[in-house]
């Protein structure tokens, strides 16, 4: 039976534990008069819980299981003696023949997976069987011994609300665990790229030129602190020369000075500007910004100024995290209670001098918050960077000279022909586990001085 | 050219509208400066806006529009040429909530002298902290904390910042609304005791919900019912022999 049918078969089954339950439930109600803590659909949707959630379960596993007990099978015939040993080989053949057997494919080009084909079919139909018998049987199993706690004092109400509980907690450990996956797998390659490039080669070389790799001395040219100096340079510097002040004023004009309807139509504009796609960003800054920026340090007597500068993709980055500053701002001044601008007006203060000796002083945690948040954002920020800055990794102070990132490099390495166990394809996982740490570091400390804030005023 | 007046603030025929509302309804009153005087009235009845067109602290609220003649010392306080400043420096204003500055104690004193440049250095700024805080009650326990952050101080010790504060600026002036609401009965006793030590070097206008306290810091008393000014007086004679019905009704706990 394909899973399919399977399913429907299942789901048919909960339909008729539901309507069987139901039908119980409301016949012992029908003339009596006591108070029951369950209505008759509540006893219907437990039944139909046992009878499904069992059966999808076990599918779940088995079908997770279930390719690997076939191939055990199919190694056991006597034809897959004459396979290669394990390695790509054996893997494509046995590949060649699953799909021979599902009838996906017609020809095949090696006659072993031919001769396998039966056998993998054979192997198939049988667990194909034994599952689908085993999921009808323990939901039938499940959903009679449902049925049969179907009786006027059963508490069948709550038990689904103990259901939902787990359904909801089950969804949100989903996100946690592939979290942690992708920890892990960011973790386990990035061991395996430490176990040949030394990781204070990495963290300290300033060398970075992954197209020559030394095969003797790897670590010579995989020196990150270059793209590190770039990511903050460009992410942490010259973005936030941009976002830092124009997103503080704007949020200042925002909350102190606007009139209600200019804040009307003036919020949902910068909003805007937050929803713009990054690529857009991208082009704007490749084609309008960087041509820009090489002609004003041109006319500057700046001859060598590369199209690639690290102002340009700093300058577009910042007006990017513009609104991201600047609704963090909003947020914490609104926080600031109206009694402490009352209390500056009442003394004579003017409206600046109480934005700028008491509303943002008293602001100030949640503003410093934000501006992290913006920072973790900014040094993550991928596509501006892929699309303006440079590939070439110099260690610099001018901002007209060409920079690159951490992100922009994990995807150079990891685009064109790459094999996965170079030293250099590994480096992109280092890269990726370092601006991890980084942004994830970032977050916690300006999640902590945020909350801290947002606790001294409520 | 200030005209000689005996009174420090006069209002006449005062309106305030909020919007389409008219809030205060033609009111007039006089305030000297050698008394404290209260404003007492059921919620909403004005005496809290009255109180906030004296220092023009309406204007903080953009609907908010006010009508009539308010002078201090003879100076219309709403033409054109009046410094909003100036105006506020000399009419102080205490709050309802203890609203001090999340700066340290030092630093609340000092935020009116800095902005309105009344020290010339160091020293003189630390004597008028001193001397403010001396007069608002609390120098003799914070002179050891002047560092500590004036919100953590508790609640009557915050209002009383407040105080020191507004005392800063050497206004004329000292406007405070409901300045006990928020404390307990310990605190508030506090407070009327200092009103009490205040009277006489300020002229002070205090809006009460409680009538006791009009009664026992108070030398004069306005009742205000639905925007209008009913009574005013003397307090003993507002509190033991009011003219106006509602006057009595209001002080026997008929309403409010």
């Amino acid at each position: 039976m394909s899973i399919l049918t399977l399913s429907l078969v299942i789901a048919g089954l909960g339909l008729i534990g539901w309507l069987t339950a139901r039908m119980r439930a409301v016949g012992f109600r029908r003339g009596s008069t006591a108070r029951f803590s369950s209505l008759p659909s509540h006893f219907g949707g437990y039944v139909a819980l046992w009878t499904v959630l069992p059966a999808a379960l076990f599918l779940c596993v088995w079908a997770s299981t279930s390719p690997a007990l076939v191939t055990d099978r199919v190694l056991r015939d006597p034809a897959a003696a004459q396979l290669p040993p394990p390695g790509f080989d054996r893997a494509a053949i046995l590949s060649e023949a699953r799909s021979l057997a599902a009838g996906n494919s017609f020809g095949a080009f090696n006659p072993l997976s031919q001769k396998l084909a039966p056998a993998y079919a054979a192997a198939q139909n049988r667990n194909d069987w034994i599952g689908s018998a085993v999921a009808l049987l323990l939901a039938f199993a499940t959903g009679g011994f449902a049925y049969t706690r179907v009786r006027p004092d059963f508490r069948a109400r709550s038990k689904i609300e103990r259901v939902v509980m787990a359904c909801l907690l089950a969804a949100s450990l989903i996100a946690i665990v592939t979290t942690m996956g992708i920890v892990a797998s960011l973790l386990f390659e990035s061991w395996r790229f430490f176990s040949v490039v030394p990781i204070t080669d990495f963290l300290f070389g300033t060398h970075w030129s992954p197209q020559v790799i030394d095969p003797a001395d790897p670590g010579k040219t995989l020196g990150a602190v270059p793209l590190f100096w770039g990511t903050f340079f460009i992410g942490a510097v010259i973005a936030m020369l941009v976002a830092i002040p124009f997103g503080l004023m704007s949020a200042v004009y925002l909350t102190q000075y606007a009139t209600p309807r200019a804040r009307r139509w003036m919020k949902p504009i910068l909003e805007v500007l937050a929803g713009v796609p990054t690529v857009v960003y991208g082009y704007f800054a490749a084609l309008t910004v960087a041509p820009a920026v090489r002609d004003v340090a041109v006319s500057l007597g700046i001859t060598w100024a590369s199209s690639e500068s690290a102002l340009a993709a700093g300058l577009v980055m910042g007006v990017m995290i513009i609104p991201f500053v600047s609704s963090m701002a909003d947020d914490s001044l609104a926080a600031v209670p109206g009694a402490m601008r009352d209390g500056s007006l009442a003394m004579g203060a003017t409206s600046s001098e109480t934005i700028s000796r008491v509303l943002l002083p008293a602001a100030l945690p949640g503003v410093v918050g934000g501006v992290l948040l913006a920072v973790s954002r900014a040094i993550g920020e991928t596509m501006i960077v892929v699309m303006a800055a440079s590939g070439v990794a110099t260690l610099t102070l001018n901002p007209f000279a060409s920079a690159t990132t951490v992100t922009k490099q994990i995807v150079d390495l990891l685009t064109g022909e790459a094999e996965f166990d170079s030293p250099k394809t590994l480096a992109a996982f280092a890269l990726g586990l370092t601006l991890f740490v980084i942004t994830l570091l970032l977050n916690i400390v300006a999640l902590t001085v945020v909350k801290r804030y947002r606790e001294a005023y409520e | 050219m200030s005209i000689p007046n005996q009174h420090k603030i006069s209002a006449q025929h005062v309106n305030v509208w909020y919007g389409a509302k008219k809030a205060i309804d033609d009111v007039s009153l006089d305030f000297g400066s050698d008394h404290v005087t209260s404003l007492i009235g059921p919620s909403g009845c004005g005496k809290s806006t009255f109180l906030r067109t004296l220092n023009r602290m309406n204007d903080t609220i953009p609907a908010a529009k006010v009508e009539g003649d308010i002078t201090l010392d003879g100076e219309d306080i709403y033409a054109p040429e009046m410094d909003v400043v100036q105006l506020r420096a000399r009419v102080g204003m205490v709050f309802q909530k203890p609203n001090p500055f999340p700066k340290s104690i030092f630093e609340n004193v000092a935020y009116g002298p800095r902005i309105h440049g009344l020290a010339g250095n160091k020293t003189q700024l630390g004597e008028i902290v001193e001397r403010s805080l001396r007069r608002a009650g609390l120098w003799d326990e914070v002179k050891d904390r002047l560092t500590d952050s004036g919100t953590a101080l508790s609640g009557g010790q915050q209002q009383r910042l407040c105080i020191a504060r507004a005392i800063a600026v050497d206004p004329e002036v000292i406007l405070m609304d409901e300045p006990c609401s928020a404390l307990d009965p310990i605190a508030t006793a506090k407070i009327e005791e200092l009103i009490h030590e205040l009277k006489g070097r300020y002229a002070i206008v205090i809006v009460t919900h409680n009538m006791q306290q009009a009664a026992r810091v108070s030398q004069r008393t306005a009742f205000f019912h639905l925007g209008t000014l009913i009574e005013y007086g003397a307090t003993s004679d507002i509190f033991t022999n009011p003219r106006q019905e509602r006057t009595k009704d209001y002080i026997t706990g008929r309403y409010g």
